[in-house]
């Protein structure tokens, strides 16, 4: 137990067409304050559903299990009160939102969360000016703070937006899904970069990747192996070339065994 | 009586095409005229009905506006926004009437049209009719025969109106259909701008509203029409709520006028309602923006028709129709071009937007095109606000609600950014409101 994030024995289903699939386990990981940990696996291994149900996203009902988010029972929180609370999650596939001004919208975000936390509204200079900073440090064409969210925005546009939507919310926990995916070099070092400037005491976060290359750049205290439902194996950053060189095939014969 | 006859009219003339179902209305049940019981006009915001009240509060509309709104006159030293003037309707008499003296020095007659009869004989003989005549349509000629008042305004020749002119109508008399008559004529190289704003109290019987519009914009003229309508839609199982009968046209009869209408349609049970306009004069320019929202059992069968006559004259159709719960929208819309319409031109856009799995939206355009060197455009879309987005904006911070308004309204834009300043804001509310519990 670390009294930050403590997921234990998780295990939650979606309903595919009418069948119940089974996707979470077991899931049992602890992250304690200011460490940022990786989860790596096989497509299918139920990555991406962790994330949502941290998240709270409907689709998927929770069967055992809980979730322990500094001293809260996370799962019995709306996902905007998880929001409130400190959660955030950088989505693997940003969402459109046709005619919702960019800046609008993330002062409305940032207003909704500092509302919720008890702190003053930013007011719309203040709240420009911000932005308008922590844009450039993402090297955001200033443009893209007048534009719909995400809407027109290429595969690197709009994971940059959400690593702007990150820094403004100032989250307590983030969780990171593909952040890296379709991303070039470039992109993807100005997007570790952003995580990286965050990293405090205060800050913890969960990266989700398939690839060893993200964590050149954002270095995780410690990486988890997950496969069908469960995380099987966990360890320290050297992790990450092991996998890269042997695959899965190691892990999952051992998880198997045991 | 007239309304006799008419009746008699219902049977055969009554439009049948339109997607919307009501049991048969007894027109003889109907009280065609009902002036109000008590003083004429508010004189402090005490003197108001609360009921009315609420709902500016609930629209976040400012106390000195409500005030003008409500019809109180303003105290002096409240130079803050611009001036309005607003001529309220309170049932079928007009009762107060503002700003009239700054509208005098300017040449602009703003008053009811009850008025203008007995004052400006010569005007309303003379266009009275002309746009929609008695026999347009059924509701229309039931108008004709029985409207007892209105708002009536005339530019003169090159006058810009110095004033957004706003006429809130409100129905509050037990079973009183109102048959409001409007007529707007605007000058050569004259503008105004008029704001047309509608609120009722919760009532249980159905009531009809059956209006008549008629705005005339000679040569450079140009005539903007905005209107926000929430009249009661009746509750959440569909009963009460008003019928909502509207016929509105405008004649841009002057080379280069320009006819404007904007509207953001949120109330009444049953809506019906065309703004038309009719492009004469050459170069002249029609424009339709609209915002259709339906919730629970609302019906709303809503559009525009754009007769294009004349040589170069252009129209811009923008229609965003959002429906939700069990309700059932419709935009219907013709595009019209007459043989001597060379190089016209149109463009249209209907955007259909679904909540929830019950409701219905459907989009009937009817083009017709007598001239080949025409251009006609039309776009369509239909989509639903996804689970994806709200959760999106809900991981954000946002509540379900607020995600619901930020979406709505971001799918108006086009249409929202086309209301004057008054009315944005209070529009953007209106569409949260009506919308409230329409998720989750």
């Amino acid at each position: 137990m670390t009294q930050f994030l403590d997921i234990s024995g998780l295990c939650a289903r979606i309903d595919a067409d009418g069948q119940e699939k089974e996707i979470l386990k077991g899931v049992d990981l602890s992250i304690p304050p200011g460490e940022v940990h990786a989860i790596m696996g096989p497509n299918g291994s139920g990555k991406s559903t962790l994330s949502y149900v941290l998240a709270g996203r409907e689709d998927y009902e929770v069967t055992a299990g809980s979730v322990n988010f500094q001293g809260k029972d996370l799962l019995e929180m709306e996902p905007e009160e998880r929001a409130a609370a400190g959660l955030f999650l950088a989505f693997q596939s940003p969402i459109e939102l046709p005619g919702v001004n960019n800046a609008n919208f993330l002062r409305t975000a940032v207003n909704a969360v500092r509302r919720a936390r008890g702190q003053d509204e930013l007011d719309a200079v203040t709240f420009l000016k911000t932005a308008r900073a922590a844009a450039k440090e993402l090297s955001m064409a200033p443009d893209m703070l007048k534009r719909n969210v995400n809407v027109g925005f290429s595969g690197g546009e709009k994971k940059r937006n959400e690593v702007l939507q990150m820094t403004l919310l100032e989250p307590s926990f983030a969780i990171l899904d593909e952040t890296d995916s379709g991303l070039d070099v470039d992109a993807l070092r100005i997007v570790a970069e952003g995580v990286n400037r965050l990293r405090s005491p205060s800050f913890s976060a969960l990266v989700i990747t398939h690839h060893q290359r993200l964590l050149d750049y954002l270095v995780p205290d410690r990486i988890h192996v997950m496969a069908k439902g469960r995380i099987i194996h966990s360890g320290g950053p050297e992790l990450a070339q092991q996998i890269d060189r042997e695959g899965y095939t190691r892990f999952l014969a051992e998880a198997e065994a045991a | 009586m007239a309304a006799g006859g008419v009746s008699h009219l219902a049977e055969n003339g009554r439009a049948k095409w339109a997607k919307v179902s009501h049991p048969p209305i007894d027109y003889q049940d109907l009280h065609y005229y009902a002036a109000p019981k008590k003083k004429p006009g508010p004189k402090s915001l005490e003197e108001v009905d609360p009921e009315l009240l609420r709902t500016y509060e609930k629209l976040g509309i400012p106390l000195h506006e409500q005030a003008m709104l409500a019809g109180v006159e303003l105290p002096e030293g409240e130079t803050s926004r611009p001036p309005m003037a607003v001529d309220a309707v309170f049932d079928s008499v007009s009762v107060v009437t503002t700003f009239r003296k700054t509208l005098e020095e300017a040449g602009v007659i703003f008053c009811p049209i009850s008025e203008a009869v007995r004052d400006h004989p010569e005007l309303v003989r003379q266009y009275l009719g002309s746009v929609v005549p008695v026999g347009d349509n059924f509701y229309a000629a039931l108008n004709s025969a029985v409207f007892t008042d209105g708002s009536f305004v005339f530019v003169p020749k090159g006058v810009r109106c110095p004033m957004e002119l706003s006429t809130y109508f409100r129905i509050n008399a037990k079973n009183t259909g109102q048959f409001e008559r409007t007529l707007i004529v605007v000058e050569d190289g004259a503008s105004v701008s008029y704001l047309e704003g509608c609120t009722a109290p919760m009532r249980d019987e159905n009531q009809l509203h059956a209006a008549v519009v008629e705005l005339v914009a000679m040569e450079d003229a140009s005539i903007k029409y905005s209107t926000v309508q929430n009249w009661y839609p009746g509750d959440e199982n569909g009963r009460g709520g008003i019928y909502n009968f509207v016929t509105k046209r405008g004649a841009c009869r002057g080379a280069r006028s320009k006819i404007s209408w904007t509207q953001v349609e949120t109330g009444s049970a049953i809506t019906w309602k065309y703004p038309s306009c009719i492009l004469q004069g050459e170069g002249s320019v029609g424009e339709f923006y609209s915002v259709a929202v339906t919730n629970n059992h609302q019906q709303a069968d809503t559009g525009t028709k754009m007769i294009h006559i004349g040589r170069n004259t252009r129209s811009t159709i923008i229609a965003k129709t959002i429906s939700a719960g069990q309700s059932d929208s419709t935009y219907r819309g013709l595009v019209r071009v007459l043989p001597k319409a060379s190089g016209a031109r149109n463009f249209t856009q209907c955007d259909s937007l679904l909540i929830g799995d019950q409701c219905g939206a459907h989009t009937v355009p009817y083009i017709e095109n007598r001239n080949m060197g025409a251009r006609i455009e039309h776009e369509a879309t239909t989509s639903k606000i996804s689970e994806d987005q709200l959760f999106y904006c809900r991981q954000r911070g946002l509540s379900e609600e607020d995600a619901v308004g930020l979406i709505v309204n971001g799918f108006c834009r086009d249409v929202l950014k086309e209301l004057p300043m008054e009315f944005a804001v209070e529009a953007q509310k209106l569409l949260q409101i009506s919308l409230e519990g329409s998720v989750g």
